[in-house]
């Protein structure tokens, strides 16, 4: 009977159990941080990594999309992880942040969202074709996946693509996000990742929302700021490119 | 008050993904188009520009500067809810066209930031 009290209480107040949950998880991943790894893995790297694995298992014993959220009394976790807060956070970031470090990194920002969803569209084409697939509408639709999960279906829905391409293609994009949450702070000092330039850099080439703001969460939070103001670009420069001038390209080159 | 600076904030995120919605429609795609970082833009320009003028509070500040810092703790509820299920259990090609798409990514960010960058030692 108590524990069905308990779980009520949770349960009403989602957002605040979410709030006790997170705290809880980042105390014990700035602990195992310490003493596990003595500093060398970021605490919100390790509260991150963690994240993850509780959603997959989350996933796992619940069946639902939402990983750790679809697990009742944790609900809130959906809410505070949600696009809205996530927004808003990064919103907050650009608080302090350099106004003249943004203008002089501007145009490398800029050219590197255009690069960088050519790139990510011609590698995930690529794949794509190397797994047997020799129709354009289909190539182009997981080269868009692995731009980003909205990219791949927003594309795939413009030009008709089958629904388990698209699923396929959402499929390479989570793939993407999760790669750059957990590989970023593992490699940013070999390619240079620690100045406002680079960050800038890096979020549009990555264009991930979620994955960058994952990844430079774990890196280091002050170059936050310059890595989301150029991801935020990319899916719409790749909802625009990828449907039009990069499925021409495809159906000319196949 | 605290409460002016978490109000200046929303308004600037809705502003921004507003303007970002119409972009979006005008362009002709079915997405926003850089909605946050166009928010943030607004943001950097107003608070630079109070600073001069109407002098934030340190109050007021705390309202922007409290969601600054819940920055990573919402990260990792984001990533508590991720479809990593999804992401792992739907077949080898995709995962190797996200993972493809990534390393790629990777190895480009040292090339571009070698454009426009000479200057970084000079401060």
């Amino acid at each position: 009977m108590l524990t069905d009290a308990l779980v009520e209480v949770l349960a009403k107040n989602a957002l605040i159990t979410a709030f006790v949950f997170v705290g809880l998880l980042v105390w014990l991943s700035y602990a195992l941080s310490r003493t596990l790894t003595r500093g060398h893995l970021h605490g919100s790297a390790v509260a991150i990594a963690l994240g993850l694995l509780l959603a997959y298992i989350g996933g796992a014993v619940t069946g639902g999309t939402q990983g750790l959220a679809d697990v009742g009394v944790l609900a809130g976790l959906g809410v505070m992880g949600g696009a809205m807060f996530r927004d808003f956070a990064i919103v907050a970031t650009a608080f302090g942040a350099n106004l003249d470090e943004l203008r002089k990194a501007g145009a490398a920002g800029a050219a590197s969202i255009v690069i960088g969803v050519v790139l990510s569209f011609a590698v995930g084409a690529l794949v794509a074709v190397a797994s047997g697939y020799t129709d354009a509408v289909s190539i182009s639709t997981i080269g868009a996946g692995a731009a980003t999960y909205i990219v791949g279906p927003v594309t795939g829905t413009a030009l008709g693509a089958d629904s388990g391409v698209i699923a396929l293609s959402v499929a390479a994009g989570l793939t993407k996000s999760v790669l750059v949450m957990v590989g970023t702070p593992l490699v940013a000092s070999r390619i240079g990742l620690d100045n406002p330039h680079a960050a800038m850099i890096y979020g549009g080439l990555m264009g991930t929302t979620s994955g960058v703001a994952g990844g430079l969460a774990a890196t280091d939070p002050k170059l936050v700021p310059y890595g989301a103001m150029t991801a935020t670009f990319y899916t719409g420069v790749g909802c625009l490119l990828a449907p039009s001038v990069l499925f021409l390209a495809v159906r000319a080159l196949s | 008050m605290v409460i002016y600076g978490v109000a200046l904030l929303s308004f600037c995120m809705l502003a921004g993904v507003f303007a970002g919605d119409l972009l979006g429609e005008l362009i002709g795609v079915q997405a926003n188009v850089g909605g946050v970082g166009i928010a943030m833009l607004l943001l950097i320009a107003l608070s630079n520009f109070s600073h001069h003028r109407l002098k934030l509070s340190p109050m007021t500040e705390t309202g922007v500067t409290f969601w600054s810092a819940m920055y990573i703790p919402i990260v990792v509820a984001m990533a508590a809810k991720q479809n990593v299920i999804a992401a792992v259990s739907s077949g080898w090609m995709a995962i190797v066209a996200g993972a493809a798409a990534v390393a790629a990514s990777f190895l480009m960010i040292p090339v571009l930031a070698r454009f426009g960058g000479g200057d970084r030692d000079a401060d």
